[in-house]
């Protein structure tokens, strides 16, 4: 082989790594994209027709209900215009709780997000984007956290 | 009083690393001998206030002067001293500082050990580093100055985030930093040789240990934060391809090809141009990452501090930094080519290619897979982001090539290597290789292993072999009195490609055999998972120094014997700290066994989460023999700069200009 020929070789090799990636890539990207959706957009009829999507919000007040001694928790997610209801089978992260902004993935099913994941991010003023509290949580609404908290058991 | 010193202690610094910059990378072009001369005392200077200023930070932390915000927010009595010295760097303003303290570190190391180096490169080299300590301080000074005072001063302090108090959290973030900082020596060198338009073997020599001292520290630093989120998160997983560990990952990744490129130009001088891109891409990565973490553009569960003002900064020094050296890039790196001559396929060289191509490869489909989601929102297409499924489907089919390449590149000679002689060099690694395939395809079957078990053993056995028989065939040879070099760097080289097959063999047994399930149980309750029965034998309250919660106990019993007894936890620290879980582990190298607690579900029930996590071990451990691997090489003697080697542009050669400067070199 002269070196032309072998310098033709390498980049001929390089390309197809180059293009294996590309594909790869690519591949994966069309699986694995989520769309990240506010409960506003979820009612504008935004949300992708199958698969999974995440959504963000503010976990409503007087709305985290449990099945006694079952894993299964609902709630409802808001972005104080629309409200969405969340159902949930697993543990929640410890930063879970009302009045936190959180972040669930899963999907829509008749009406109720099943979700499959619960993110609630380090940082109690964390808020998911496109969210905004239109004002800062009461005296009221900081006892009613409380109590639910103590309620729950969260805080021994 | 203090604080006031610390903010005058920086803004001096500030003034010192100016001073290093213009003084460093004036002085050349005019020939100044006593200009060039000011760079290093600026670099101590530098160093000086900033570790004054450092100093009068972690004072204001440990006395808990609640007149300075910064302090109001995080410092707090109750929590442990040493925690107290840690949380300087536990949020955003003091992380700048820990970067700064740092970088000033690194500048002075160089000024040290550059003494040797010609004048005219080591006050370009100081230079830029000052160029880049200089961008630092301003960002630290405009938008986040930790010494910003309070007002009335608070009455209680608050506290740091509760997942940071580990003693873990003191190590890795000064070693992540040191990584990622020190990428910026390779850097400096780059750009100190684009600008004097010299790039030879002797440069790459200079370059090679501070790469490989940046690199050393990048792997720790990524393996600790690994094995913290493994253990401190409470409920497993070891990497999620969070676009805050990818922001240092892609570094590394760029870092270990560069390490692998600087070989070949120190020892044929080839790939220069291509070197030096490496080393700017280097850089500019790790300021990415610095971006990513601190402007929250991303969702990651990392995020501390979100201000857009902090991101939009950074991204300015971002590109304006690559930029200029992109700029002297395309105007200096023709001067570099056609220099070390060609290179045979079947060689040293066209294997050390492919590493960089497919480990580059490997960046940009983690770049690409972290970033999109920014691209399709500048864009106006909505938010995506782009989970965990991507980066497993197109990062690991791209290292599977490297992992089959790294045992063959080391034998392989020189410019023109010759496949008998490669045989003969790698036949005993393929023998024991293809026994131990055999063994994994019976063991395989017989355990109903999926085939991606099979497939990554399979092929971590083999960078296992090869990196353990090439260095005992040498050592074999050395003693039957043939000759063989077996020196610092090339044990180190052999160490660390076995920690790479170290790490294969764990991330594949653990990803692909571990098994994990959440349970609600009571008090009194047993679970089996793998062979091992856990009891729930009770939940307590418990108490701490700044914190109060639960603690649980487990008995595990495997076939029948008691195996062990364990204590998860979950703490809520006061005042108004978060809540952690702290989860149970017990192993070693064969497997982990992971209890963690849940959410109280009512009637006295718990969730509980169970993980068997099998060789899960091996990922940081190997991580850390890379490292070991790293340090060995780095020991080599060749890098310590020789006295009586002649300086590669006489200071006489000062005066007349050189006009032979632009001509290629051949």
């Amino acid at each position: 082989m002269t070196r032309r020929h072998q310098r033709l070789v390498m980049v001929l090799l390089m390309l197809g790594c180059v293009s294996l990636a590309v594909g790869f890539a690519l591949r994966a990207f069309n699986g694995d994209l989520l769309y990240y959706l506010t409960p506003t957009q979820l009612y504008d009829g935004r949300a992708p027709r199958h698969g999974q999507f995440r959504l963000g919000g503010v976990v409503e007040k007087g709305s985290v209900a449990r099945m006694p001694g079952s894993m299964t928790v609902r709630f409802t997610l808001t972005d104080f215009k629309h409200a969405v209801p969340v159902v949930y089978t697993g543990i929640l992260p410890d930063l879970f709780r009302v009045g936190q902004g959180i972040v669930v993935r899963g999907r829509m099913v008749s009406g109720i997000f099943q979700a499959t994941q619960v993110l609630a991010k380090h940082g109690a003023r964390y808020m998911p984007p496109g969210i905004h509290r239109p004002h800062p949580p009461s005296g009221e609404e900081k006892m009613l956290a409380l109590k639910r908290d103590l309620a729950e058991g969260v805080r021994p | 009083m203090i604080a006031e010193i610390g903010l005058y202690a920086l803004i001096l610094g500030l003034l010192m690393a100016l001073a290093q910059s213009f003084f460093g990378l004036a002085g050349p072009p005019f020939r100044r001998l006593r200009w060039m001369a000011v760079a290093r005392p600026a670099a101590f200077g530098q160093l000086f206030f900033m570790a004054l200023s450092y100093g009068c930070l972690t004072y204001l932390f440990v006395i808990s002067d609640y007149s300075v915000r910064y302090v109001a927010k995080y410092s707090n009595p109750l929590m442990p001293f040493f925690y107290r010295i840690a949380g300087v760097w536990g949020a955003h303003e003091g992380s700048m500082m820990l970067w700064l303290l740092v970088l000033g570190i690194w500048t002075v190391l160089v000024a040290l050990f550059s003494r040797k180096l010609p004048v005219e490169f080591s006050s370009r080299v100081l230079g830029v580093l000052g160029v880049i300590s200089s961008g630092f301080f301003l960002f630290t000074l405009l938008t986040s100055n930790p010494f910003v005072r309070l007002l009335p001063p608070a009455l209680h302090g608050g506290t740091l985030n509760p997942i940071l108090e580990d003693p873990l959290l003191v190590i890795h973030p000064p070693m992540l930093y040191m990584g990622y900082v020190g990428l910026s020596v390779a850097f400096a060198f780059s750009v100190a040789a684009l600008i004097s338009g010299r790039m030879d073997a002797a440069w790459a020599r200079w370059t090679r240990p501070w790469t490989l001292a940046a690199w050393i520290f990048l792997t720790i630093g990524i393996v600790l934060g690994s094995f913290w989120s493994y253990y401190e998160l409470g409920w497993g997983g070891w990497w999620f391809w969070d676009p805050v560990e990818n922001a240092s990952f892609m570094p590394w990744l760029v870092a270990t090809a560069l390490i692998h490129s600087l070989a070949v130009s120190e020892k044929r001088g080839a790939f220069k141009s291509w070197t030096a891109l490496l080393a700017i891409a280097g850089f500019s990565l790790s300021l990415l990452g610095t971006f990513l973490v601190r402007s929250g553009v991303l969702i990651s569960i990392h995020a501390f501090a979100l201000d857009p003002k902090r991101g939009m900064f950074i991204l300015i020094l971002l590109g304006v930094m690559t930029f200029l050296a992109l700029i002297l890039y395309l105007w200096r790196a023709p001067l570099l080519w056609n220099t070390g001559g060609g290179f045979h396929f079947l060689s040293r060289e066209s294997f050390i290619l492919f590493n960089n191509v497919l480990l580059i490869a490997g960046c940009g489909a983690v770049f690409l897979g972290t970033l999109y989601p920014l691209f399709i929102e500048v864009l106006g297409l909505g938010k995506i982001s782009v989970g965990p499924p991507y980066f497993d489907h197109v990062f690991i089919p791209i290292m599977f090539p490297l992992f089959a390449l790294i045992g063959i590149g080391p034998n392989v000679s020189w410019k023109r290597g010759s496949g008998s002689r490669l045989w003969h060099r790698i036949r005993w690694s393929f023998l024991v290789w293809t026994l131990a395939a055999l063994a994994l395809i019976v063991l395989a079957i017989r355990q109903r292993w999926p085939i991606e078990t099979l497939l990554g053993t399979v092929f971590g056995a083999w960078v296992l072999a090869s990196a353990l028989i090439e260095p005992i065939h040498r050592l074999i040879l050395r003693l039957r009195g043939e000759p063989a070099r077996l020196t610092p760097s090339v044990l180190g080289m052999s160490i660390a490609h076995f920690g790479v097959g170290v790490v294969v063999l764990g991330i594949t047994v653990s990803t692909t055999l571990g098994i994990w399930r959440d349970m609600p149980l009571q008090p009194g309750q047993s679970y089996r998972m793998a062979g091992f029965v856990y009891h729930f034998e009770r939940i307590k309250p418990a108490q701490g120094r700044n914190w109060k919660g639960v603690r649980a106990t487990f008995s595990i019993r495997q076939g029948g014997h008691a195996f062990s007894v364990v204590h998860p936890e979950k703490r809520r620290f006061f005042p108004d700290g978060g809540t952690t879980t702290n989860a149970a582990i017990v192993g070693g190298v064969v497997h982990d066994l992971f209890v963690s607690l849940g959410n109280p579900l009512g009637k006295g029930r718990w969730s509980i989460r169970f993980r068997y996590e099998p060789m899960v071990i091996l990922v940081w451990l190997g991580g850390l023999i890379m490292a070991l691997g790293g340090f060995l090489a780095l020991c080599d003697r060749r890098y310590r700069i020789r006295f009586d080697e002649p300086p590669y542009l006489p200071l006489g050669a000062l005066r007349p200009p050189p006009e032979t400067e632009a001509e290629p070199r051949s």
